[in-house]
């Protein structure tokens, strides 16, 4: 059965390093610090006690006043699933965060379509482009103030 | 030789063509016969069911989910049910059980009968396989419509249950469909697996090799093909399958052979567990008693099941209210055309339409 | 395939127009006048009984290869369907005669003329019964092999006047391919001339006392698998792959001209299996209870249902891998088997015979079948795959669903 690696255990081996990423956590979630995205998902996937390889699903919630972001991992060695989340800088204007596609490649489609959708921009993605809709389209649609 | 002068074309295989399975763009820059970049276009086919879902209440969006994958409508009511289910916290009587894993592992048969069939119609053989595939999705798809009345679209099960019972004719023709399926695959396999085109034209082809599958988030038999044994009914299970036996069947290499194979060895692992839960099975409720219109305390819940495509996930928060806040979907179409530039560079055009059948990726999951 | 010629000969009928015309007072010494009729209403019957010859082969087709894939063919215009065809053909009239703006005009108009023609020329040389005229032309094969060289231009002028670059594509791999098969073609025909003797179409059908097909079945091989790819039907028909490149070379013909390219496309298996029976199978040989032309009907049927079987159940071949077959297998079996037949040729006409009788014949074809199944079996374990060699597949061990049993 995949068990959910306690969030204050992954809080502590980030912590290790880098000490300033680490917002707060709990039993199930950690939320972790936007600009310290990148190097905490290295640590994520490299580190022999995490092992965290396999990205399930990048997502995006509109809570009204902030975005936030959901990172549902899985390691396939230990068997056991973690999440990670981060609440988007710059309020709803034009909220950004850096892309984890050098870390993992499978979110490559899934931030082009959060972008798309939802209007979250990432950083450092190669080919931040509209996927679902298309060129010209005005608006991002999956947020709450969109009236189509 | 080497004063010749050659160009790259670039040639869009466009949304309408014969064996692009549905309304898929591929935009393929060709030197010669071989493929130097391609880039898949798609969105046509999107419907918005993310931002619909969020103003129809729990028992309204069991319809939504049946259009996504609409080749494999009972894994998608099953995951989006589960997700409910695990967010309200309702309990499922046994017998409800039973019967919806009957109904996921036939519709997983149908899926992989309908991609085998549509490999070899890409393949050029003119569309003979595919009729025996179909003649024999055709058996399956009566047997759902014994279940709820319909073929594709079934919205057979509900939060806390199924809809309706299984009535008498249904199991006395699984029964039969049991005991004639494995004389059946083993016929296609002998007509196929001996055939040296196919062989000629499958092995070695497209490979994706267990560390690129696992970074780019591929699931389902094409992970499995990749040597990669992980399915989430062993590893996560979920309704009864931890009371089944049932292997699971890996690739060596995960070329398009191995892809086409793992999907002929999955259908055969999919009767053994139905005939297991015909034995199990007993009498009794099949649906716990909900209100209409169900409101989940708040609270978030991310739930997958093993689709035949891959990972179905939902994510969904709740506000207390009769709608979802959120429902996110991971499709495991989607994410398993990530590869998808990386996986054809290099090979032929002939190719190409045979890597493309082999993901087995259906339209209305990668668009939503 | 019935048709009147088979029974009148060509100079009959001019002494036929000769007798008709001097009745009714017209008696001028301007001989060519009779011949020129004759020959003038010979083709007119020809060609209209090979188009209906096709039309019926359409039908047959679509309802053999339906039975293959368990359903029915066509069974709505007329008894079983028999005149789905001229219901197609009216259909394809009917419609407009498009040409893209930018399409070659000449080249992408004359195209289709020039892939039908040469199928027809070759029913001229192709010997029904004792009557026919052009069947001892002295150069029958010859005329054969020049004749189908033509469609290969035809088919790259239909790609290249359209302007497409899914024709083009389908075009250029077309004539390469075509290209390539007529080498094995002409070797697999050699090998019958050795034993014949002559060029003349009815020269060889006489000298078969055995059927060639018992006597060189490595020739019959060669000829027959590069026959199918000069028709470039499946297993070789990579440039028309509906599922690949939408439709080939003839994705922009509409109308009559497309009604016109696809007659030719499905004339083709008909004089291919005409010209194997005459080479290979005996011609107009038989038992004497039905008269010889039935006789070449049935087996030119028998063929054709043998290439519409391999049609229904195979899938295609990739360019590349139809390519290598040809230039390194064909191309081998087929030399080998020149020098084979040579070698026994010289050995049984050592007394000073001028040919072969009917012993040196079955003698030749007993070493000929085991000389042949001994190169394809070895040959198919050489480059064949097997099935059978596949890995056990092992688990990757980057994941482990059960990591606290192991």
């Amino acid at each position: 059965m995949t068990k959910t690696l306690a969030g204050s255990k992954v809080a502590e081996i980030i912590a290790e390093v880098l000490p300033d990423a680490i917002v707060k956590y709990d039993a199930n979630n950690v939320w972790v610090n936007p600009s310290y995205l990148d190097e905490a998902c290295k640590i994520l996937k490299h580190h022999a006690n995490l092992d965290f390889s396999y990205l399930n699903s990048i997502t995006a919630v509109d809570y009204i006043e902030k975005f936030e972001l959901l990172y549902h991992l899985t390691s396939l060695r230990t068997n056991s699933k973690t999440t990670i989340r981060v609440t988007c800088p710059n309020g709803r204007k034009s909220p950004s965060v850096p892309s984890v596609i050098s870390i993992w490649q499978s979110a490559d489609l899934q931030e082009r379509e959060i972008w798309d959708l939802m209007g979250i921009k990432f950083t450092g993605h190669p080919n931040l482009k509209r996927i679902l809709l298309w060129e010209g389209f005005d608006g991002h649609p999956l947020r709450k103030d969109y009236l189509g | 030789m080497a004063g010749i002068r050659t160009e790259p074309v670039t040639i869009n295989l466009g949304p309408q063509h014969p064996s692009t399975h549905g309304v898929f763009r591929l935009r393929v820059t060709f030197d010669g016969e071989e493929i130097v970049d391609a880039e898949p276009i798609f969105g046509y086919l999107h419907r918005g069911t993310e931002k619909l879902a969020e103003s129809r209440s729990y028992v309204q969006i069991v319809t939504l989910t049946d259009r996504m994958d609409y080749v494999a409508s009972m894994s998608n009511n099953l995951a989006y049910v589960s997700a409910v289910e695990k967010l309200a916290d309702i309990k499922v009587p046994e017998r409800a059980q039973y019967i919806r894993v009957i109904s996921a592992e036939l519709q997983r048969i149908a899926s992989h009968l309908m991609a085998t069939g549509f490999l070899l119609n890409d393949l050029g053989a003119l569309a003979t396989p595919l009729t025996y595939c179909f003649r024999e999705r055709e058996r399956i798809l009566d047997l759902f419509e014994m279940l709820c009345g319909a073929r594709i679209t079934l919205s057979y099960m509900r939060p806390g249950g199924v809809l309706q019972d299984a009535p008498e004719e249904f199991w006395s023709a699984l029964d039969t469909l049991i005991a004639d399926f494995p004389h059946y695959l083993d016929e296609l396999e002998g007509l196929i697996t001996s055939n040296e085109i196919v062989l000629s034209r499958t092995i070695g082809v497209g490979i994706l090799s267990d560390t690129k599958a696992i970074d780019c988030g591929i699931s389902g038999p094409n992970l499995r093909a990749s040597s990669v044994k992980w399915d989430l009914r062993k590893a996560a299970p979920y309704e009864i399958y931890d009371r089944l036996e049932f292997d699971i069947p890996i690739g060596a290499n995960g070329d398009t052979f191995d892809r086409y194979q793992v999907r002929a060895l999955e259908m055969r692992e999919s009767i053994k567990i139905i005939s297991q839960c015909i034995k199990q099975i007993e009498k009794g409720p099949i649906r716990t008693e909900t209100p209409y219109f169900i409101r989940p305390p708040k609270g978030e819940i991310y739930s997958a099941v093993e689709g035949p495509k891959g990972e179905l996930g939902f994510y969904m928060v709740s506000d207390g209210s009769i709608a979802p806040y959120r429902c996110k979907v991971r499709a495991p179409s989607y994410i398993n055309l990530t590869p998808l530039t990386d996986m054809l560079k290099g090979w032929k055009m002939g190719d190409m339409i045979i890597i493309l059948g082999s993901i087995d990726f259906v339209l209305g999951e990668v668009d939503r | 395939m019935i048709n009147p010629i088979m029974f009148i000969g060509f100079y009959q009928l001019a002494e036929l127009y000769q007798s008709m015309l001097s009745s009714i007072g017209l008696n001028t010494s301007v001989s060519w006048l009779y011949y020129g009729l004759a020959a003038a209403s010979i083709s007119f019957i020809v060609i209209n009984t090979m188009v209906l010859s096709t039309a019926f082969y359409v039908w047959f087709e679509r309802r053999t290869i339906a039975r293959f894939q368990v359903r029915r063919g066509p069974n709505r215009h007329g008894p079983f369907g028999l005149f789905q065809s001229f219901a197609d053909v009216i259909k394809a009239i009917m419609k407009e005669n498009t040409m893209p703006t930018e399409a070659d005009g000449p080249v992408f108009t004359v195209a289709p003329i020039v892939l039908i023609a040469p199928t027809l020329l070759i029913m001229s040389v192709i010997p029904f019964g004792e009557k026919s005229f052009l069947g001892s032309l002295n150069i029958g094969i010859l005329f054969i092999v020049g004749v189908t060289s033509i469609n290969s231009i035809a088919i790259f002028m239909a790609g290249w006047g359209s302007r497409n670059k899914y024709a083009i594509l389908g075009a250029m791999r077309g004539a390469a391919m075509l290209i390539s098969y007529e080498i094995p073609m002409a070797i697999g025909i050699t090998s019958v001339l050795l034993i014949s003797g002559s060029l003349a179409m009815t020269a060889i059908e006489e000298s078969q006392k055995i059927w060639f097909i018992v006597v060189m079945p490595l020739g019959f091989f060669v000829f027959i698998v590069a026959a199918i790819a000069e028709m470039s039907r499946t297993p070789f028909d990579q440039i028309e792959a509906e599922s690949e490149l939408g439709s080939g070379y003839n994705t922009e013909y509409s109308g009559i001209k497309f009604a016109v390219l696809f007659l030719a496309e499905f004339m083709a298996p008909l004089i291919t299996s005409s010209i194997v029976t005459t080479l290979f199978l005996g011609g107009t040989q038989g038992f004497d209870f039905l008269p010889g032309q039935i006789w070449f009907i049935l087996k030119t049927f028998t063929v054709v249902f043998i290439l519409l079987w391999l049609r229904a159940t195979w899938p295609r071949l990739r360019i590349d891998q139809i390519m290598s077959f040809a230039w390194k297998i064909l191309f081998g079996l087929g030399i080998f088997n020149i020098f084979l037949i040579a070698v026994e040729y010289t050995i049984l006409t050592e007394s000073g015979k001028s040919e072969l009788s009917k012993p040196d014949m079955l003698i030749m074809g007993a070493i000929n079948w085991i000389v042949t199944i001994i190169i394809l079996f070895v040959l198919m374990n050489l480059f064949g795959n097997k099935k059978l060699n596949r890995p056990t597949p092992i688990p990757s061990p980057l994941a482990n669903m059960n990591p606290e049993v192991d």
